[in-house]
């Protein structure tokens, strides 16, 4: 038998594939975080993008990669302008955010604005027109074990390796990056450093929307293309546990979100090898491990919320420093 | 010059007017998203105000839809209330609804009220278990309650769908062959069906009753009782609670039980005052956890004003399922009930801080001459 369809590797590559969309809400949450801003509505945020991503690839025309492109462009511009509602009350308003994120997820989510997008443009049940498919990098996807992992990825799993090194670069060697994270442990320092704290809070939401709704489009274009309501089912949630999981580091992120794309795919792996459980085990099996490894991250040698941003989730307010 | 100042005192009638104006300023706010997308507001809202309250038959469906709110919006307020983000409400509902369905299949041949009481604590205390969970992970271990929560609907939702669907559970109908082919679950004897309160305007759900109960006992526990006390300390302060000595792993094992046990209990009511079978899609298509989320937020998590809104949200909802069609697509409740907490969320602006325009000197004190 050929390596290539040993199930190590195609559990491998099917956990890159599965987590991607997972990498880009991650690493988006986590510029939120940075700044101190807690967006729990990345899951409606995905759903509009997802939405939006997928009328666009059915209403535009052009060629194949020029319509991926705007598709998943008009995808985290929608996502971006409802993370403004979030940035506006968080940030301008002061409310809580907690209570702001959760009302972003019930009005764009699975019974608000996406499935109402959805249900307005007829887009269920149609096949997709244009979608992301496996790339064959360089020629060398028959390469043994590395070639389907590494290199017969669509590309936007390329993309969000470049996002992860472009975000550590922001985050560690650029003077706005520091500026980022001062603003997230303590805004009354970056404040007194003539950092405009509202504006690094508003536009790293910002950032954190559009890169929600990349995370989205994925599933409409890339995972299963065409629109169901609520096809994301928890994945915004999970790339919010993801950000604790990884510290608030990007490069973290990455192992996380493979990890979730491995019990994503488990279940279609197994069953495929004709591994019979019932549907529900491995489809809760996402859900279970976040809880699972939450709890490990949480105690012990993490227990001081190792890498949290100090100021998260807190208004700043220049009046009451 | 816009200011704003934290107020020391907050006026009472403005608890009262910030919430009713959010919702008025909602409603205008969604009307232009009506007219953007080419419908006519006002018609728009004839409809769902005429559906929700006024056309004959429409408040008694209006309180079937608002009694799960009401239970789950406690839920909501009571944790909130002490800055507990349980957002379980909606997998909490689920196993309150195995729980009473259980118990209603285990006593279906004892006379009613054995049943009923049955069923009743059998949502609570499935409710409760299942809260329990991320309750002691967060008071033990310190673990995000909100991501522990959240993780746990799906898993309940798959809950139900397994003892349905995939499984020869006890809750599934396997009598007859109809049955085996498509699965359902195992109807329950005419005796657990809750009784209901004609008042001629509309028909009351024993759950509705129960809920009413359950938010006058919460409001007394806040009020008068040590474990409200400590409730209310923690939720204000972290700091002045551990000063106090409260023992806040048992307040918060303790609330996230009592949280779930009325989100349970929403489930209970489910089963007995409207379905009388475990259906697993029909509780999972509403949402009833998330929108008690939306309710409590809306009673700025005090129990007596949630059955007032879960009846006004309850009524948008009910009108949302009985108008649902080309013209008026599913989501546009939810895109409601967001745009309100939105604007309610806005509105707390002005009931915490004072907003003052003029000259930044105005405000500041005349000197002592």
């Amino acid at each position: 038998m050929n390596v290539n369809d040993s199930i190590v590797v195609v559990l491998a590559a099917s956990a890159i594939f599965y987590g991607t969309p997972l990498v880009f809400a991650a690493v988006g949450e986590l510029l939120a975080e940075r700044s101190g801003v807690l967006n729990l509505g990345v899951e409606g945020m995905m759903l509009i993008g997802a939405v939006t991503a997928f009328w666009s690839v059915q209403n535009l025309s052009g060629a194949d990669w020029f319509v991926l492109l705007l598709a998943t462009g008009i995808g985290g511009l929608a996502a971006l302008a409802v993370s403004l509602i979030h940035a506006v009350l968080a940030v301008g308003l002061r409310a809580n955010q907690i209570v702001s994120g959760l009302a972003l997820t019930i009005f764009a989510g699975a019974t608000g604005l996406s499935s109402y997008v959805g249900n307005v443009a007829r887009l269920g049940g149609q096949p997709a027109k244009h979608e992301f498919t496996a790339l064959n990098v360089f020629g060398l996807q028959d390469v043994p074990v590395a070639g389907p992992i590494l290199f017969h990825q669509n590309a936007l799993v390329y993309a969000s390796w470049v996002l992860v090194v472009l975000a550590l670069v922001y985050l560690y060697r650029t003077r706005t990056g520091l500026h980022l994270r001062a603003v997230g442990e303590s805004p009354e320092t970056a404040d007194v450093m003539g950092v405009n704290v509202a504006r690094y809070r508003y536009a790293h939401t910002l950032v954190g929307g559009f890169l929600a709704g990349v995370g989205g489009a994925y599933f409409s274009l890339a995972i299963t293309p065409n629109w169901i309501d609520g096809m994301t089912s928890g994945a915004g949630w999970i790339a919010i546990a993801l950000v604790i999981f990884a510290f608030w580091r990007p490069e973290l992120t990455l192992v996380g979100a493979y990890l979730f794309g491995l019990f994503s795919s488990l279940g279609f792996v197994l069953q495929a090898r004709q591994v019979h459980l019932p549907p529900e085990v491995f489809a809760s099996l996402p859900y279970v491990m976040t809880v699972v490894v939450l709890v490990v991250v949480s105690t012990g040698w993490a227990k001081q919320r190792l890498g949290a941003p100090a100021a998260l989730g807190t208004p700043y307010v220049r009046e009451e420093r | 010059m816009i200011r704003i100042q934290r107020r020391q005192t907050t006026p009472r009638w403005l608890l009262v007017a910030v919430p009713a104006l959010s919702l008025v300023a909602a409603f205008a706010a969604a009307a232009l998203v009506l007219l953007v997308a080419g419908k006519d507001p006002i018609a728009t809202y004839q409809r769902i105000f005429d559906r929700a309250f006024f056309a004959p038959g429409a408040l008694t469906s209006t309180l079937v839809t608002a009694t799960p709110l009401l239970l789950t919006g406690l839920a909501a307020a009571a944790a909130f209330r002490m800055r507990l983000w349980n957002i379980g409400g909606e997998g909490q509902l689920y196993l309150g609804a195995i729980g009473a369905s259980g118990v209603g299949i285990a006593l279906q041949h004892q006379p009613a009220p054995i049943l009923i009481g049955g069923m009743i604590a059998g949502g609570l205390v499935a409710g409760a278990a299942w809260a329990i969970i991320p309750g002691l992970l967060r008071a033990y271990l310190n673990t995000n309650e909100i991501i522990t929560t959240l993780m746990l609907n799906y898993v309940a939702g798959l809950l139900l769908l397994y003892l349905i669907f995939d499984s020869q559970s006890y809750w599934r109908d396997l009598s007859t062959f109809t049955a085996r082919q498509f699965p359902q679950g195992k109807v329950l004897a005419d005796a657990a069906t809750w009784p209901a309160f004609d008042l001629q305007v509309a028909i009351v759900p024993f759950g509705f009753v129960l809920g009413i109960l359950a938010a006058i006992a919460l409001w007394l526990v806040y009020r008068s009782t040590v474990f409200g006390f400590q409730v209310r300390v923690l939720g204000d302060s972290r700091a002045a609670a551990r000063y106090a000595g409260i023992k806040s792993r048992r307040v918060i094992v303790a609330m996230m039980a009592l949280s779930g046990a009325l989100a349970g209990l929403g489930g209970a009511s489910e089963i007995g005052d409207f379905r009388h079978v475990l259906d697993p899609r029909g509780l999972q298509q509403a949402g009833l956890g998330y929108a008690g989320i939306v309710v409590a937020a809306l009673a700025r998590y005090n129990p007596l004003a949630v059955p007032v809104v879960a009846v006004l949200i309850g009524g948008l909802a009910n009108a949302g399922y009985s108008l649902q069609g080309p013209d008026f697509p599913a989501g546009l409740v939810g895109v409601l009930q967001g745009t309100i907490l939105f604007f309610a969320l806005g509105g707390e602006l002005l009931v915490r801080y004072r907003i003052t325009f003029g000259s930044s000197r105005a405000l500041v004190a005349p000197a002592r001459t």
